[in-house]
């Protein structure tokens, strides 16, 4: 093998094992391999090898019409779908030039901090679970249910959802969904508050994570490192705040940030994110029933799939349907950044446009693959245990790893 | 939205790069420019270092290919000063047979992995690059795949060969 691992230590004398986490490792949650060289315990160096499940989704978009890039976008950050679907779904009106009704916007701001709450979830549960503690896990995870529950009123799937259309929705929520929503919006506060009653001010908890796998704000800027980790370390980078989108600027809540960036530090700046998240779903709920409750999407034929009734029996639609469908819509040739605020950090699209039927070139800023890269050399001279958690703390998807 | 504009931006980095700084467009506000292969790095570190502009923050790195120009293969940057909340995206073009550039892992460590994934999928090779092997592709491939002349599925197969409607 051309880039077989060699390490410059062979020396059979030599005290140093080798160990190789990975690539099903079940502590690593997930497709990775480490190849890691112990000293004892301790991570003397180590050598991350990516690509596992790596599907060629910037190849395959060069040859799929807009709104079949979606459900490709799904299997980004599978635990949190919806983010990467509106994401891409505004940087395709972004080149239209649509602008979305005020309404459509507070749907979105409800379904992406849904989402972001449900990947906090398992990120944090998780890392409960990797420390020695199942019971918060397994708590926190009937909610994740919850929410699932509530994509599933909305666009009829759980996990990959597909949610929504450019322009907007395929379809309106419904009041189950609105309900459903309340009842997540009343129910989840207390389990949450529990989940930090067990975990905060746990000694055990705060002895694993405390001062584990520290990162100074320069270290982390120098690797550019995004959302809820970045934080971590005081740098009060959000996409939201920064660039807003979908109308985040209207609302009131807070971006928390860490002191010293360690495990301890993330774990608490995704628990506040999550009541900020709550936060901003009731704002948004409160939003919504000011607007006409019928408007779900933008007003762009051109765009937008009409209705099925409409297709069969109104000409207009029938054309616009077979446009879209065979991608035959003119489309602007130009280049377009747009980046929303993933569970992860920041989820950028860049579309390079030539007016033809796919994009010319479609390239996935994807979180995870940048915040990972820092993982092998933050790992020397970590133990093995501490290397672990650090993982689970930031929540790396191998879905977004490796695109 | 940021703190300083384009154009006081694009006045700045002409003061120091006059003639390296080609075909300034600005698609949806953020300032695109192309730069030559050898200015490259001394732009990125002046960006980054300039005490005005502090474009610390290196978001992305890739590449896209253009079979039918002279310049085939061009690198692109996106990099954004958190201080002023202003991207900026930095293109260079380089000829096919020749695609050397220097690496940017000396200004940003996060600028590695970025650099692997560019070589692997468009064989761009950064000179002085630490580490460059393929990331995410295997390392027996001999070609590099998102190049426009290879085909997504097998170019011998007829059955979904959309003749109506192109690609």
């Amino acid at each position: 093998m051309k880039n077989h691992l060699v390490f410059e230590d062979n020396d059979p004398q030599s005290e140093l094992s080798t160990l190789n986490l990975g690539p099903t490792h079940p502590a690593t949650h997930g497709v990775f391999q480490n190849v890691l060289q112990l000293d004892g315990e301790r991570i003397v160096s180590g050598v991350s090898t990516i690509g596992y499940i790596h599907r060629a989704f910037e190849k395959i978009a060069e040859h799929r019409p807009f709104y079949q890039i979606t459900p490709l976008t799904d299997r980004l950050n599978y635990c949190s779908s919806p983010i990467n679907n509106m994401g891409w779904h505004m940087t395709a009106e972004k080149l239209l030039g649509i602008t979305t009704p005020k309404r459509v916007d507070y749907m979105r701001v409800i379904i992406m901090e849904l989402a972001r709450i449900a990947d906090h979830i398992v990120c944090n549960g998780v890392l409960g679970v990797d420390t020695g503690a199942f019971t918060g896990f397994l708590y926190m995870m009937k909610y994740r249910e919850h929410i699932y529950e509530i994509y599933e009123e909305i666009c009829g799937s759980r996990l990959t959802t597909n949610i929504g259309r450019i322009g907007g929705f395929e379809r309106n929520f419904n009041t189950i969904a609105f309900d459903k929503i309340r009842k997540f919006l009343n129910d989840f506060p207390s389990v949450l508050k529990e989940f930090e009653a067990l975990f905060n001010r746990n000694r055990i908890f705060m002895d694993r994570t405390r001062d584990v796998a520290a990162v100074t704000a320069e270290q982390a800027l120098s690797y550019s490192w995004s959302g809820p980790i970045l934080r971590a370390t005081g740098v009060d980078y959000d996409v939201r705040v920064m660039e807003p989108y979908s109308s985040y600027d209207e609302f009131d809540f807070e971006v928390p940030v860490g002191v010293n960036g360690d495990v301890y530090n993330r774990f608490l700046v995704r628990n506040e994110e999550m009541w900020q998240s709550m936060r901003l779903i009731e704002q948004a709920l409160g939003k919504i029933e000011k607007e006409s409750s019928e408007i779900f999407h933008a007003d762009v034929p051109e765009f937008y799939l009409p209705p099925k009734e409409e297709v069969y029996n109104n000409m207009e639609a029938l054309i616009y349907h077979f446009k879209i469908v065979m991608g035959e819509i003119d489309t602007p040739k130009t280049e377009v950044y747009h980046a929303v605020e993933g569970a992860n950090g920041e989820l950028g699209f860049y579309l390079v446009n030539d007016g033809g039927r796919s994009p010319y070139r479609l390239h996935f800023r994807r979180p995870s693959f940048i915040n990972y890269q820092m993982y092998a050399p933050m790992s020397r001279g970590m133990l093995l245990s501490d290397a672990i958690i650090n993982m689970s703390s930031l929540n790396i998807i191998a879905g977004e790893l490796d695109a | 939205m940021g703190k300083i504009s384009n154009e006081e931006l694009l006045n700045s980095i002409k003061a120091k790069f006059e003639s390296e700084v080609s075909n300034v467009t600005e698609p949806f506000g953020l300032l695109t420019f192309e730069t030559s292969r050898d200015n490259i790095i001394d732009l990125l570190t002046f960006l980054k270092t300039d005490e005005k502009l502090q474009f610390i923050y290196l978001t992305d790195i890739t590449a896209i290919h253009y079979p039918e120009s002279d310049k085939q293969i061009g690198v692109i940057y996106h990099i954004h000063s958190l201080v002023n909340n202003v991207r900026v995206r930095i293109k260079v073009f380089l000829a096919d047979g020749d695609v050397h550039l220097p690496t940017a892992t000396g200004l940003w460590n996060g600028a590695n992995w970025m650099e692997r994934e560019t070589y692997d999928f468009f064989g761009v090779v950064f000179d002085g690059h630490p580490d460059l092997r393929r990331i995410l592709n295997v390392d027996d491939l001999t070609v590099f795949p998102m190049r426009k002349e290879y085909p997504l599925e097998d170019p011998n197969r007829v059955d979904k060969h959309d003749f109506f409607f192109g690609r």
